[in-house]
């Protein structure tokens, strides 16, 4: 519960007036806050916590992370059950 | 050594090993806060592939295990009001209150829904306008901002059927708390790299400066934690007390600015219970008073005072650093994560939950 999941910006939009992105998170996307990363846009990785993300990072690094988390059975507490299925690799082909 | 040779980095791994190696001369207890980083410890066996002069203890940095019974039983007595839905984080619908837990208040009859986000429960609270959402919202640092945006969004929408039952916990005043007390026995810590993501590292300098100890903040993979104690061990040899960013990735010197706004317009700081540490001053937040009509302890006035839990858990030592996991008598026994009897088995976070996953068939062998 304290961790921040790797996803990339495949779009941004408004949603009730919050900064909405969909964020691809192995292979399936969510909607995520970007109100706390205004610099954040289409394309980029950001590291996500509990539907918000809180910072952007590079893809290399986006990867890594999301690797580790898996190897350590961690992405269980973060995410729907739906999203654990599929690796990054996967992640960039939709 | 078993999980090592799995990992990508094993040879960063074995440098950064065996330069603490080489380093350390002395018996060293440091602590990492954050309950991700304790996960990683136990799943890569750091603390076995460790030289033995250092002694990591597992800090209070899970924010199931330290969210107070008080918290939980009101959850609880929320959740059974007919027009009520309580929704929370998945990991705390297990975490017994002080006669129960909310999975087991579900089975009777309460409405308990789990959600990934706060996004989630405002989308419950639009979607049921009937019915009275109380979100149990609880978390560290790192999640303070998210909860902190719901309400000000659900203000925003004019919702009035979403409340919040907020327990939320900071870390710096459990570090001085820890460092602090008499007993204490830590020398150096690793700080949690998300919570630093979002607030920066202001507050982590002034604690060394205070204290005249070391702290380090660290990442969660096993290269970022043994950089972190590699930092930590040479600072300790050298007699010197400063602090270091080893997470500068994802952390930078003044945190997440958008994230501290939106903490500072909703939150105020308040003492706070902590399950096992008892109170600590301005440890806590809670929401200001322009927005009490979000406030579920005020609308349904809720007053659960806070009841000591099993007497036979020992968490409040572990969460101190005092004691492991396994010197729990009932540890493994009648305290598993299928049916926990403490906070830290529940959680994936949590010290005992990790210990039970990677340490209690070296347990059986030893035994
Ligand atoms: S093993 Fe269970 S009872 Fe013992 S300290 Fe851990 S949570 Fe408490």
């Amino acid at each position: 519960m304290c961790l921040a999941i790797p996803g990339k910006v495949i779009s941004v939009g408004e949603e009730n007036g919050i900064r909405i992105g969909r964020v691809l998170f192995g292979g399936v996307t969510q909607p995520v806050s970007l109100d706390f990363v205004p610099e954040a846009s289409i394309g980029d990785y950001v590291m996500v916590h509990v539907g918000f993300a809180i910072s952007r990072v590079n893809q290399e690094e986006a990867e890594k992370t999301w690797q580790t988390l898996e190897e350590m059975g961690l992405l269980a507490g973060e995410l729907p059950e739906a999203n654990r299925t599929a690796g990054l690799a996967e992640r960039d082909q939709s | 050594m078993k999980y090592l040779d799995e990992y990508r980095d094993s040879q960063m791994v074995k440098r950064l090993l065996e330069k603490i190696r080489r380093t350390v001369t002395q018996h060293l207890v440091l602590m990492e806060i954050c309950g991700g980083q304790t996960h990683t410890i136990m799943r890569y066996g750091l603390d076995e592939l460790l030289p033995p002069q250092i002694e990591l203890v597992h800090g209070p940095g899970c924010p199931v295990c330290v969210t107070s019974t008080s918290i939980l039983d009101r959850a609880i007595e929320v959740a059974q009001r007919e027009d009520v839905t309580l929704v929370s984080y998945g990991d705390m619908l297990r975490v017994p209150g002080s006669k129960t837990d909310l999975l087991s208040a579900k089975s009777r009859g309460a409405d308990v829904r789990m959600v990934y986000s706060p996004l989630d429960a405002l989308r419950i609270a639009r979607q049921t306008p009937e019915r009275k959402i109380v979100f149990l919202a609880v978390g560290f640092e790192t999640t303070a901002p998210a909860n902190a945006m719901a309400v000000w969004q659900a203000h925003r929408e004019g919702l009035n059927n979403f409340f919040l039952l907020a327990s939320h916990v900071l870390v710096p005043p459990a570090i001085r708390a820890l460092a602090g007390s008499p007993d204490n026995r830590v020398q150096g810590f690793i700080a949690p790299g998300h919570v630093c993501t979002v607030v920066g590292c202001r507050d982590y300098e002034d604690l060394v400066q205070e204290f005249r100890m070391p702290i380090v903040v660290g990442g969660f993979e096993p290269v970022d934690l043994l950089q972190a104690i590699a930092v930590l061990v040479t600072m300790l040899e050298e007699g010197r007390a400063a602090f270091s960013n080893e997470y500068a990735r994802s952390v930078s010197y003044r945190g997440n600015i958008e994230a501290q706004r939106i903490l500072a317009e909703v939150f105020e700081v308040a003492d706070q219970p902590w399950r096992g540490l008892g109170e600590i001053p301005q440890s806590g937040l809670r929401l200001k008073s322009k927005f009490a009509a979000y406030d579920a302890n005020q609308v349904f006035a809720l007053t659960i005072p806070e009841v000591e839990a099993s007497s036979v858990c020992i968490s409040a030592k572990i969460l101190k650093g005092l004691k492991k996991p396994t010197d729990c008598s009932v540890f493994g026994h009648s305290c598993t994560p299928e049916s926990p009897l403490g906070a830290p088995m529940v959680s994936s976070e949590g010290a005992c939950s990790a210990y039970y996953q990677y340490r209690r068939h070296d347990l059986v062998v030893i035994q």
